[in-house]
């Protein structure tokens, strides 16, 4: 799998395999073993392993992924109720972890490394070796030319030594069994790039590997005015890598002092906003107080925590008294948007209401109004607010031990508080407003509206790694694509018959690297040769 | 000049663009209509311009045959003429994203939507055939490219097209130029190095022919080179858009360097079939046919990420071309995720 190219002539792991033309029984265990191997770091298997991993990420991107979008993959599964156990159990719903996933990549892995290993080894060898002795008959090389010139012999392999020596070719020393030819060699670096980039795929998978198993991400909501501390306790969702522990946590506190934001009020992208910052003052550990205007593009570094802006809403702030006047519930409420106009959707839920414990789920409108009686927000920034909710009274489940999302509404064995025509009763509240619920079950006030903005949290070791390994891959890469690797031969030989008194000169290059074209570089070289003046030194063309 | 101003200019200049290329393909067309003559017409040329020495020494040319033929006044007239056009075209083409950019308020890089994407990624493709054409001979590929061009501007004007807005918040960061710039090129050059693999499986399937159009596209072993060599140069390009511009961008804005995006997904699946390209280039019973198809595979994953996953995932953090489409997500069920992505 190293190889781009070329491969060398030995040492390479690709050769027929031996294996299969022998008799059955014939292998022994070692040699079975030796055979897998064989294969296993072959080329054309960590071609199909290659393919087979590009194959393998397909289904993750039609799929959704529970450890990318928990949601929709929650949502597919409900859509999907047949499908469902079966991608399961093929593990279609975290495809980047499963079990056939990580064999492919393992196995390209190991195929890797069998093919680096052993390409070192030979490569070092190869840096100290000697171009090698010029074969018997260039002209059966692809690439090559004759000409005869006049200059004699030696003039002319002296001049073919200077030639390629000022072109920073490695030559062979003079050989007294091959008098009669010069011997070659550069780019040698090439094989250096290409053996980098491969040991740099390790690299970045090792940065990777880290990240995932020593690193978490959590979300928060904070509300404006609101203080975060960094332990596990503190967040609404937290996806912990498997070797990160509690203690693992930075220990900072932060508190959002302010969040702007500015709406787009013309042109096409109307109604969107623009410019989020969120003001925050932070702490970290014993440390002293900092400020830091948290916006997206532009995380906070605290220790080896990140802190990124991802999202904002509305939490309106409302007070629900009960039916002895004793207020039940009262404060910001976290709601949460449904679409890119921020209807939001809450639910507040007060147990300790008397006569009976009442809980409100519904809608929050930014900008409300009636758009041909549809009630409807036209405007996703808060000017015109109401809430609009529906009331449950009876026993809303929060006491049987069982936890229970804050977002959601458990109303299995509660009753919903109707008008006296029997249908629902609808509370639609303007801020500043209190309205009393039916048959004396207390009251419900919008008081006002403060944002929230959802924060991520996130400690990835090992990026600096990650990010390093790809640096390094992409100097290799362009080493082993743009160094070549060219062995070059001239032999000169006196002329006979008509051509006795001249010398007749066989140039051949042979281009390891491919993509070359290489008349060009033979034109050189018998240029050169012609005209040994050291002026005439142009480029050699790629 | 007033923003509406340079968008109509934009607009106008799209469309100068996309006509000016079509009558570039259609001269190009006329071109090789003109190449097909009687064979011993051809023939009787051929032999005329065939002797070339040097010097008189004795000189064994073994290089591959370009299969270029001396070409008859009219001939080389259309070709001229045929890329007069195309660089008019351009021209006209790069007015217009410099109009997008200008029409923005504030004025920004003209990436901030699909219809900007694809006009800024058919320009790099025009662009590189032109300045590629002399130093790699591809002259022959004038009405692939033509055609290709003119195709994709046609999808990004009739069904990409919206109205110039300022750039999402996620969009606004200098890593949208270096990340998109590199994506843009890498892309334009596996475009004509995909063109250049394609004539290599035609021309394989029908030999190599003595009349007709194919004569003019050049031997096998000159595509096969000069397809590697554009690849060669797309690969670490696109190494540097996908593989370190893309997650450090991604961790400044969403947090983690690598999610998993669909977009992500399949720049990698690109990244992965072009590697194995590279590999195949070296593998015996892999070189050249092989080669070519996994070139072509390359090719269409790299469009379909470019265009088509936009419409396969919704959830794609860099789907930026569906209008309307819900970006923030409903939450029922613990754990309490609320996520509601800046865009």
């Amino acid at each position: 799998m190293v190889d781009l190219q070329e491969r060398p002539p030995a040492d390479h792991p690709e050769r027929p395999d031996r294996g299969g033309r022998r008799r059955a029984g014939e292998l022994g265990g070692l040699e079975l073993l030796r055979w897998t191997w064989r294969q296993l770091t072959s080329m054309r298997t960590a071609l199909v392993l290659l393919l087979l991993l590009a194959l393998a990420a397909v289904p993750g991107s039609v799929v959704p992924q529970s450890g990318v979008d928990a949601f929709a993959a929650n949502q597919w599964k409900e859509d999907h109720p047949t499908l469902t156990p079966i991608y399961e159990r093929l593990g279609l719903f975290s495809v980047y972890d499963s079990a056939w996933f990580s064999a492919i990549y393992i196995l390209l892995m190991v195929s890797l490394v069998g093919c680096i290993v052993p390409r070192t080894l030979h490569y070092a060898r190869a840096l100290r070796a000697v171009p090698p002795r010029a074969p018997r008959n260039l002209t059966r090389l692809p690439e090559h030319r004759v000409v005869r010139l006049d200059a004699p012999v030696d003039d002319v392999l002296a001049r073919a030594r200077t030639l390629l020596g000022g072109r920073r070719y490695r030559l062979r020393p003079t050989d007294p069994d091959a008098a009669d030819a010069v011997s070659a060699e550069k780019g040698y670096l090439r094989e250096a790039g290409n053996l980098l980039f491969h040991l740099s795929v390790i690299i970045v998978l090792v940065g990777f590997a880290w990240g995932a198993l020593f690193g978490y991400q959590g979300g928060v909501i904070v509300l404006q005015g609101g203080t975060f501390a960094n332990t596990a306790a503190s967040y609404d969702d937290l996806n912990p890598g498997s070797r990160f522990g509690a203690d693992d946590f930075d220990p900072f506190l932060f508190t959002v002092d302010d969040f702007d934001i500015t709406w787009l009020t013309e042109g096409a992208a109307a109604g969107t906003a623009r410019a989020f910052k969120a003001a925050l003052t932070y702490r970290d550990g014993d440390g002293p107080e900092d400020q830091y205007d948290l916006r997206v593009n532009h995380p906070l570094t605290i220790g080896s925590t990140d802190l990124f802006l991802v999202g904002h809403g509305y939490a309106p702030v409302i007070t629900v008294r009960d039916g002895n006047g004793d207020v039940a519930y009262s404060g910001p409420t976290v709601f949460l948007p449904q679409d890119e106009s921020f209807l939001s959707f809450g639910v507040v839920k007060a147990p300790s209401a008397r006569p009976g414990q009442l809980g409100l789920e519904g809608l929050f409108y930014p900008t409300f109004d009636l758009v041909d009686g549809d009630p409807t927000t036209v405007w996703p920034d808060d000017l015109d607010p109401l809430i609009s909710l529906n009331v449950w009274t009876g026993d809303l489940g929060l006491d049987d031990g069982v936890p229970q999302s804050v977002y959601l509404l458990d109303t299995s064995k509660a009753s919903q508080v109707t008008q006296d025509d029997g249908r629902p009763f609808r509370l639609d509240l303007r801020v500043g407003e209190t309205r009393q619920l039916p048959d004396g079950l207390g009251s419900v006030s919008f008081d006002s509206v403060q944002p929230w903005v959802r924060i991520q949290v996130s400690q990835t070791p090992g990026k600096e790694v990650a990010l390093l390994g790809v640096v390094a891959a992409l100097i290799g890469l362009l080493g082993s694509l743009f160094i070549r690797s060219r062995r070059v031969w001239v032999r000169a030989r006196p002329g006979t018959g008509e051509d006795a008194g001249a010398t007749m000169v066989e140039v051949a290059v042979l281009d390891r690297s491919g993509g070359a074209d290489l008349s060009d570089v033979l034109d050189e070289i018998v240029r050169g040769l012609r005209d040994p003046e050291p002026s005439s030194h142009p480029k050699e063309p790629q | 000049m007033s923003n509406t101003a340079w968008e109509t200019l934009s607009n106008q200049a799209i469309g100068a663009a996309g006509i000016v290329y079509f009558l570039a393909l259609l001269v190009h067309l006329a071109e090789w209509a003109s190449l097909r003559q009687p064979a011993t017409a051809r023939a009787a040329r051929t032999s005329s311009a065939g002797s070339e020495g040097s010097e008189g020494d004795v000189l064994v040319a073994t290089g591959p045959e370009t299969g270029e033929e001396a070409p008859s006044t009219r001939t080389a007239f259309l070709a001229r003429l045929g890329v007069l056009l195309t660089v008019i075209a351009v021209v006209a083409h790069f007015t217009a994203l410099v109009g997008r950019g200008m029409a923005a308020d504030p004025n920004r890089v003209p990436w901030g939507n699909m219809y900007e994407f694809t006009t800024a990624g058919t320009f790099v493709v025009a662009l590189m055939y032109l300045l590629l054409r002399r130093r790699l001979k591809l002259d022959w590929m004038a009405p692939f490219v033509l055609g290709f061009v003119v195709a994709t501007l046609m999808v990004a004007v009739i069904w990409l097209h919206s109205e110039v807005a300022p750039l999402t918040e996620a969009l606004d960061s200098y890593w949208l130029v270096i990340h998109v710039v590199s994506a843009i090129i890498a892309t334009g050059a596996f475009t004509i190095g995909g063109i250049l693999s394609i004539a290599y499986l035609v021309k394989l399937r029908r030999g190599d022919a003595t009349s007709g159009p194919l004569t003019r596209v050049p031997s096998l072993a000159v595509l096969d080179r000069t397809a590697y060599r554009v690849h060669a140069f797309a690969f670490p390009v696109w190494t540097f858009a996908v593989l370190i511009t893309g997650p450090i961008w991604a961790h400044e804005a969403w947090s983690r360097y690598w999610n998993w995006d669909p977009k992500e997904v399949w720049a990698f699946i690109t990244w992965v079939v072009y590697a194995a390209y590279l590999h195949a280039r070296a593998t015996a019973g892999w070189k050249g046919r092989n080669a070519a198809i996994l070139a072509c595979v390359g090719l269409a994953t790299l469009w379909f990420n470019f265009i088509g996953i936009n419409y396969f995932a919704t959830n794609s953090q860099h789907s930026y071309a569906s209008l309307g489409a819900p970006v923030v997500e409903r939450i029922d069920g613990a754990p309490d995720v609320a996520r509601v992505p800046l865009h």
